[in-house]
């Protein structure tokens, strides 16, 4: 199957519709809200809520020895929040850094998780086959219900972010202002933790706990690169997230043994190379070329300069010079004197040149601006 | 003039992870005072400011904004925070920094219209800054990011205006600009506390001051309590008036 004989068989086959739907859903949930994870800095944050939650999915199998994957995703939720809250207790009761403690938390979880998984896996019957896809995720797994699952999640974070969007803007920007401004910061940071966690958990049957916190990431990384608007921000996130997972899934299902999770954060990535590569405000090469314009046009307006400090000792400034005597000046090219032709700021006669009006204007403002810096 | 006190300080003991950073401090602000907070660096002024906005929670001592607690008259406090102290790279505008000075005004869901648009601007024109409205604020230099953050204070059309080192880092341009729309709030009634570094601008910028190390060591106004004393009390070494001409 190609990949165009798929998007004709998205439409019309139920199983591969329904984990189409999921993978997009859950782009637009992760990249709604990896912005707001993104731009407060806890990039580090998802990773270690996606670890802590690989015990809950055991110790809820353990415990009803359901299958069924909302059941797991409960467990999920609440080690989740248990690893979120414990990380927030350890940063503010001890002398520990953030990242030390996202460390400790995401290793001590992941490793209890898998100590749990191993023990599982070699009970007698054979009813726990299957648990360690929560490891990277398996999309075709995916039923209508679970789907069903990830729209109200989707539902309720457009909701929240709607109804306190301001409130989340100046939250992100600038803290200590926002409770200056009797907001309840504490509220809206659990509300924001809260739904972050939520969306982790909908990601673990797709993704996996090991690569679910690229999805929260690279949307959003790749959408700052493209806009200075929190909202187009926000918008594009959801639009890179819900493009990886249809493409990650269009991928994986035309050619066989590739796993659904690691292709779409694969997708994710390269549209996270794309964006810091071709942006056109911060991408990397459009700032080369910009750097390398700037640094032409500084030569220029030394050379401009090293000219009108001639020229302005005469009365007339367009009073004509030989071009010999820029020879002296190190700046100086033939290059350079056509260039400042093109630009209309000198006229070039022969072996001799003029400043004219355009050129002694902009070198006298160049001289300003120096001036002013000095003020 | 000077008789209705803004911002009463009682008692105030902060402390991080033990260490007291605020120790004892009684202050009372009267209402329409220009006032420096001054000290060495780790003296506790800028806790001090956040325990009065409520940001630090005190282990000890109340604080009381024109009588009542913080919480019940946000509306009459603006803050201006170090300029410092938040991620440039955030992605919006200067006129958009300035309009979150109305969302403490405005309820819920509601959006900032076409009233909170006017005022945001007409603040931007007062600091200099209407015609970097739609600038990225990453693009403006330290003095006109100070600026903005001083428009956004000024929306609030609040009676008290808390300042953290708004002098630090800006041009003299901005730093004579800043001064003189601080010299107008006061003039119109409002009372202006400042945490302020350079000692020799204290006497040409302000009319009150309070001298804070841990401990507040005196507060009053500037042509009574700013002597050779005082400064040598707070900072520790012999220090002399005459000395910061």
């Amino acid at each position: 199957m190609s990949v165009q004989e798929y998007f004709s068989l998205v439409l019309t086959d139920y199983t591969l519709r329904t984990i189409t739907l999921g993978t997009a859903i859950l782009g637009i949930v992760c990249g709604m809200l990896g912005s707001f994870a993104v731009l407060r800095k806890q990039s580090l944050l998802g990773d270690a809520i996606s670890h802590a939650a690989l015990p809950g999915i055991v110790i809820a199998f353990l415990i009803t020895g359901a299958k069924t994957s909302n059941t797991l995703l409960i467990g999920a939720l609440i080690s989740g929040l248990i690893g979120t809250f414990w990380i927030s207790g350890i940063i503010k009761k001890t002398h520990l850094k953030s990242d030390t403690a996202l460390g400790l938390i995401l290793s001590l979880f992941f490793g209890f998780g898998m100590l749990l998984l191993t023990f599982v896996q070699k009970m007698p019957d054979a009813q726990q086959a299957g648990l360690d896809k929560y490891l990277f995720g398996q999309a075709a797994t995916l039923v209508e219900s679970d789907v069903w699952l990830m729209a109200v999640v989707m539902g309720v974070s457009l909701v929240v972010l709607i109804i306190f969007w301001k409130e989340f803007k100046v939250l992100h920007f600038d803290p200590d202002y926002s409770k200056s401004l009797g907001l309840n910061t504490y509220v809206l940071d659990v509300l924001m933790t809260t739904l972050i966690v939520m969306a982790i958990v909908i990601g673990l049957q797709t993704v996996g706990v090991v690569l679910m916190s690229a999805m929260l990431l690279a949307p959003a990384a790749a959408a700052r690169q493209w806009t200075n608007n929190l909202g187009i921000m926000v918008f594009l996130a959801s639009l890179f997230g819900a493009l990886s997972g249809i493409f990650g899934t269009a991928i994986s299902a035309t050619s066989n043994n590739l796993p659904t999770g690691p292709v779409i954060v694969l997708i994710a990535a390269a549209i996270v190379v794309i964006s810091f590569l071709f942006s056109p405000g911060r991408g990397i090469l459009f700032r080369e070329i910009r750097h390398w314009k700037n640094r032409n046009d500084l030569q220029l307006h030394k050379t401009l300069y090293f000219m009108f400090e001639i020229a302005k000792t005469h009365n007339d400034i367009s009073h004509p010079h030989k071009i010999k005597i820029l020879n002296n000046f190190q700046g100086y090219t033939r290059n350079s004197l056509k260039n400042l032709e093109d630009r209309a700021y000198i006229t070039v006669d022969g072996p001799m040149w003029s400043l004219t009006q355009k050129g002694y204007d902009k070198a006298m403002n160049l001289y300003n601006q120096q001036d002013n810096t000095h003020d | 003039m000077k008789d209705k006190i803004a911002i009463k300080v009682d008692d105030l003991t902060v402390a991080y992870n033990f260490k007291p950073v605020l120790w004892d401090v009684d202050l009372s602000i009267p209402e329409g005072v220009l006032m420096a907070i001054v000290g060495p660096n780790g003296a506790g002024k800028s806790t001090l400011i956040k325990a009065m906005l409520d940001i630090v929670k005190p282990i000890a001592g109340t604080i009381e904004i024109f009588g009542k607690p913080y919480k019940k008259q946000y509306k009459e406090v603006a803050y201006v925070p170090q300029k410092g102290s938040v991620d440039w790279d955030f992605p919006t505008t200067a006129l958009d920094v300035v309009l979150m000075g109305t969302y403490g005004s405005l309820g819920w869901i509601k959006r900032p219209g076409k009233t909170e648009k006017k005022e945001a601007l007409e603040a931007l024109e007062k600091v200099g800054m209407l015609e970097f409205r739609s600038r990225q604020i990453s693009q403006l230099s330290g003095g006109q990011q100070q600026r903005v953050f001083l428009a956004r204070a000024l929306v609030q059309k609040a009676s008290i205006y808390i300042m953290d080192e708004p002098f630090q880092g800006v041009d003299a341009t901005t730093e004579k600009a800043i001064i003189n729309i601080l010299k107008e709030l006061r003039k119109s009634g409002k009372t202006v506390v400042v945490v302020h570094h350079d000692l020799q601008t204290v006497p040409e910028y302000f009319d009150w001051v309070t001298f804070l190390n841990v401990k507040k060591i005196a507060t009053g106004s500037v042509k009574d309590i700013f002597n050779d004393d005082n400064l040598t009390k707070t900072y520790g070494i012999n220090y002399k008036v005459s000395l910061l001409q």
